[in-house]
């Protein structure tokens, strides 16, 4: 009874890996195939890799993608960290109010972001020719919070008192913030940057909506789906997966490390105690 | 006290800018056009014949979405959470995966299973079904709706789930209660907040989505998200915000719906004490 238990338990989560991964995997296969339609299978080829390579388009879009990525992932997380230490040590008042703004690009469908953004752009004249700014601003406000919320708990776990302690040691404020504070809430001022990262380089809705003459990738291949499935995007989601994939392996083998870190932590002081 | 000014770029520059400034846009764009109050695409919304049927047709693939995905992902989430600690940690990654895979390829690859003669006709074939119409038809479209948002559904249960105090069900068992007892009165009321959560994000952007509809489904399923594409990508500023203003109202409607849920039944959750 229950083995029965157990092999039915194992195969429902089998039978729903199944269909989240033969979509992905068929695809990626289909990269492999000798013809430029990803429809059918014609034998092996690396075709579709070199046509990849060869496109200045996918070269143009994916310089884009990875200078906002970058440029936002930065810029997000220096402002979104100072906003965090700054609304820590707010009133509890004035603090909900802007955590409850902060929150709206979260909770907001993203198609009504992209067209509120599109709309402010067109009014205070960031034209289309700069798309690349306007890609960079909106993808700074769509990280922000997401920055700001995995800062805060940090915080709230830190002491005040270590940024007291350096004061009457004779910091400088922004000394004691430097050389104290930040160094405490780093975990998640990193985690929050890479999350900052991965948003923006998965977005497509905002950017959509915003990016004007600046194609990023997501852009480049629904402007293409009209013509049908080519063989190079099978290509490129390959190659995606794989990135992806090994980033999110980077950030988990850094998690377990921290707890096990935490762990030891935790031991030394109950045994000091 | 001096701390609190780092936060003010943030909070007197971006936040009214980028992200309150943009809404008041929407507003705007939907009751005055150029520059006279009007509430002319407000009845164009309500009354046209257009509108009404994609309202209907976004809200019921949206609602099939999210009952489909909750319903595959509770039990996947809850045999996680009840895993070895370790083997969780992995097949929990499995599952969290696709979440970071581009959505627009993740859907492209949807459109290589479904075209015609690729790999699901031809099976529908072999069993003598004959050629059936896939692509371009609305189950097309909440297949892969429900393909792109289950992961979010599976991740916030799956979170709250494995933080669950085991305690509390080693309580109800040892009063007496059985295993379905234990689940309808004490986890599933405890999980709540991961369903709320997970509703919400497989939801919202069901709801708005433009590309999925617009990639497998052709002129043959229009949703709301595809109609406001349209009149954006036009430069009919007006038409397109009111839809998308409707669409945020729908959205924090059944937001607010989903709270109220939530807090009865941690009203619930304390009258047990």
């Amino acid at each position: 009874m229950k083995k029965i238990g157990k092999f039915l338990r194992g195969a429902y989560l089998g039978i729903v890996l199944f269909f989240m991964y033969m979509p992905i995997l068929i695809m990626m296969t289909m990269a492999f195939t000798d013809s430029k339609s990803a429809s059918r299978w014609n034998g092996f080829s690396l075709g579709a890799f070199r046509e990849l390579f060869e496109d200045s388009d996918v070269k143009d879009a994916l310089i884009v993608t990875v200078i906002v990525a970058v440029v936002s992932a930065i810029c997000s997380t220096v402002i979104g960290t100072a906003t965090a230490i700054g609304l820590h040590s707010m009133k509890k008042r004035s603090r909900s109010v802007v955590e409850t703004i902060t929150q709206i690009p979260m909770t907001n469908p993203d198609l009504v972001t992209g067209i509120s953004m599109m709309l402010l752009f067109s009014t205070i004249g960031i034209s289309q020719q700069h798309g690349i700014l306007r890609l960079i601003i909106a993808h700074i406000t769509f990280n922000l919070p997401y920055v700001i919320f995995s800062v805060m708990p940090k915080l709230r776990q830190s002491s005040d008192m270590l940024y007291e302690a350096a004061m009457d040691l004779g910091c400088r404020p922004i000394q004691a913030l430097w050389k104290v504070v930040i160094p405490d809430i780093m975990p998640g001022i990193v985690s929050g940057a890479l999350l900052a990262f991965t948003l923006s380089l998965d977005d497509f809705v905002i950017s959509y909506f915003t990016g004007g003459s600046a194609n990023n990738l997501s852009m480049l291949i629904y402007s293409r789906t009209k013509r049908g499935v080519g063989t190079e995007f099978c290509a490129l989601s390959l190659i995606m997966f794989a990135v992806v994939g090994i980033l999110l392996l980077v950030i988990n083998l850094r998690s377990i490390k921290q707890e096990k870190e935490a762990a030891a932590q935790n031991k030394k002081v109950m045994r000091k105690s | 006290m001096k701390r609190t000014r780092i936060a003010y770029p943030y909070i007197f520059v971006w936040m009214p800018i980028f992200i309150v400034a943009p809404l008041i846009f929407v507003a705007y764009y939907t009751f005055f056009d150029k520059g006279h109050f009007t509430t002319e695409y407000i009845t164009q919304v309500f009354s046209e014949r257009t509108y009404l049927p994609t309202f209907w047709n976004s809200l019921w693939i949206a609602l099939v979405t999210t009952a489909v995905c909750l319903l595959i992902g509770y039990p996947v989430s809850y045999l996680l959470a009840n895993m070895k600690k370790n083997t969780a940690a992995l097949v929990s990654m499995l599952f969290i995966l696709p979440m970071w895979m581009n959505m627009l390829l993740r859907t492209l690859a949807w459109r290589i299973l479904l075209n015609d003669g690729g790999i699901i006709a031809t099976v529908l074939s072999w069993i003598g079904l004959g050629n059936v119409q896939l692509l371009y038809t609305p189950g097309a479209v909440v297949v892969a709706t429900i393909y792109d948002f289950l992961p979010f559904m599976i991740l916030p249960i799956y979170t709250v789930l494995s933080k669950l105090d085991k305690s509390q069900i080693e309580a109800a068992r040892d009063l007496g209660a059985n295993s379905v007892q234990t689940f309808m009165k004490v986890v599933l009321p405890l999980s709540m907040p991961g369903v709320i959560s997970g509703i919400t994000m497989v939801f919202v952007p069901a709801m708005s989505t433009f590309a999925v509809s617009g990639i497998l489904g052709g002129k043959s399923v229009l949703m709301l998200g595809q109609i406001i594409e349209e009149k954006f990508k036009r430069g009919t500023f007006g038409i397109g915000s009111t839809l998308s203003l409707v669409l945020l109202i729908l959205v924090l409607i059944s937001m607010a719906i989903m709270r109220r849920v939530d807090k009865d039944n941690a009203a619930e959750g304390g009258t047990l004490w």
